[in-house]
């Protein structure tokens, strides 16, 4: 089935309840040319690429619960691309492109909004790194651009310039193309157009180990399903790749820590773009259904239990209000915790693995999100190729072996 | 939020009052052993962690208390700690983690 306007309303005469099921739940084959481990929207859409750009159709997408639970699911969406360095602007770049035309690819709609994220300077270390990253960014051909504290107030009118406050703005770097857009939905989009492709979506199949040959490459993978062959296999798999790389006799640079974030009650468009803080800490935009979306930091301490602390919250919000004493008085609905895998540069790791046919797409930490179309296609690229495209090649993981780190850990200095 | 039993204190004290330091028992190499050391080694020692999901072997610093550092294990799915111990003491052995969590 199409979406389209007519589809639409032929559905609204019955109410709505006639929709089909948008993929079918499918039971794993005895064999697959690739299989990735992980059904986020980095290996849904990594399946969704070795299907529709590759021409790798025998796929399977093994999740150990439900697809789009994990990461993708509890994301604050924010999607932007000015990093500092070449290697990252290609890469987080490649990922804005392939989502300016995701909807209509995918015929369906994943609500990509370009409203905007400004990232506020309060000091003269803000102001001389952004206006670093301005410049860096437009010799990369990557929008970003400077605004004064008054040009930020004009853009964004629940913000309080005045000097007298605590943490004064002193003006904010724009990136323009740069927004949020449904998380669900990206997974959801992604997992139907692979399915209609002849990809097999397995959910509740939690991958238990990986099986080699004599020569040390991959032949299969152990699943709660049973065993499963493939000579391919491509790990997706967020705060859990180092559990699932162990399988393999792998250890990795990463470390999974819990991230929160949290909504307010619903209320009317009152903020219309993203706005991140360093120095004060927080971030915030608002959802399409009127929540405020509000995130900061990960907790200090790793952890696997998709919970964090309520101090982290609490510092969260207080952060929040510095910035925007109009949102004092407003009351928080739900809050929640991720796992995230960390890398020592804080850039993501993919490509191949020491390991023949083992690939890997994680380490996106805190900010994978904006990157999905991106990361998914690089993965696909470098399955189906045996090696990795000129954007992913920088991010191999090789570079903790000779110190080419890139070290976007050190030049941003925040997250997401 | 976290309680965490200081040993030093021997007393269990919110988790503000401490600071994660990371995993534990990552030994230094000395000057001798640097001097030697291959890229691969350099990196293991660096960056390379275990990451377990399970009883994890780690760091913390009681900053706004005793000021000391002591290692810990705790089990990163359920963020129960199992024990707290003395910095220069052992890693505790399977048996010594058994016996602590009765
Ligand atoms: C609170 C929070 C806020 C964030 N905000 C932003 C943001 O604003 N912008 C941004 O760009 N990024 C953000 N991120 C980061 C972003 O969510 C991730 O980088 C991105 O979603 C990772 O996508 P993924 O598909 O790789 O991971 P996931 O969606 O986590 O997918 C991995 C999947 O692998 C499955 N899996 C794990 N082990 C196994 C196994 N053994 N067998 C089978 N399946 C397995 C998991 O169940 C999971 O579904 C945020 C993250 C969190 C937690
Ligand atoms: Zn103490």
């Amino acid at each position: 089935m199409k979406f389209s306007a007519i589809s639409l309303f032929a559905n609204a005469l019955s109410g709505h309840k006639k929709w089909p099921s948008q993929f079918p739940n499918k039971e794993p084959k005895k064999e697959y040319d690739v299989i990735i481990i992980g059904g986020g929207a980095h290996g849904l859409g990594a399946a969704y690429y070795l299907a529709s750009k590759y021409g790798i159709k025998n796929v399977a997408v093994l999740e150990k619960g439900w697809i789009g639970g994990g990461n993708t699911g509890r994301n604050t969406t924010i999607i932007r691309s000015n990093y500092l360095f070449d290697e990252s602007a290609a890469l987080y770049d490649h990922a804005v492109d392939l989502w300016d035309g995701l909807s209509q690819e995918l015929n369906y709609n994943v609500m990509f909004s370009k409203r905007g994220v400004l990232m506020l300077a309060h000091n003269v270390h803000d102001v001389q790194s952004f206006q670093r990253h301005v410049y860096s960014n437009r010799l990369n051909n990557v929008d970003n651009r400077w605004l004064t504290p008054e040009e930020c107030k004009e853009f964004c009118p629940p913000l309080d310039i005045s000097s007298s406050r605590r943490y004064p703005v002193m003006g904010g770097a724009l990136q323009m193309r740069a927004g949020t857009a449904r998380h669900d939905s990206v997974a959801w989009g992604y997992a139907r157009a692979a399915s209609k492709l002849g990809v097999d979506i397995i959910q509740n199949c939690e991958v238990t180990g990986i099986r080699r040959d004599a020569f040390g490459n991959v032949e299969g993978v152990e699943t709660a399903k049973g065993y499963l062959k493939s000579k391919k296999v491509g790990v997706s798999a967020a705060g859990n790749t180092s559990v699932v790389m162990e399988m393999a006799g792998l250890r990795f640079p990463l470390e999974s820590y819990p991230l929160q974030a949290l909504v307010s009650e619903p209320i009317k468009p009152v903020f219309p773009c993203v706005v991140m803080s360093n120095a004060v800490h927080a971030y915030i935009s608002q959802s399409d259904k009127g929540e405020l979306v509000i995130g900061a930091g990960t907790d200090q301490y790793t952890s696997y239990s998709q919970r964090g602390a309520l101090h982290l919250q609490e510092h969260n919000l207080m952060s929040i209000c510095e910035i925007f004493p109009i949102f004092k008085r407003m009351r928080m609905l739900r809050s929640w915790g991720g796992v995230v895998d960390v890398t020592p540069d804080r850039s993501p790791i993919v490509g191949k693995t020491p390991v023949g046919g083992l690939y890997v797409n994680c380490g996106w930490g805190t900010g994978g999100f904006k990157a999905t179309p991106g990361a998914a296609n690089m993965l696909a690229y470098t399955i189906a190729h045996n090696e990795p495209h000129k954007i992913n090649a920088p991010f191999n993981l090789d570079r903790f072996i000779g110190g080419r780190l890139i070290d976007e850990a050190a030049a941003a200095a925040v997250a997401h | 939020m976290l309680l965490i039993h200081c040993p030093y204190c021997k007393e269990k004290r919110p988790e503000i009052e401490f600071a994660y330091a990371g995993e534990a028992h990552i030994v230094r190499p000395d000057a001798i052993a640097q001097s030697e050391m291959t890229d691969e080694e350099w990196s293991k020692f660096m960056f390379i962690r275990n990451n377990f999901r399970g009883e994890h072997a780690e760091r913390w610093w009681h900053n706004a208390g005793c000021n000391m550092f002591f290692n810990a294990i705790r089990n990163t799915k359920t963020d129960k700690f199992v024990m707290t111990y003395k910095m220069g003491e052992n890693r505790p052995t399977k048996t010594q983690i058994e016996a602590a969590k009765k």
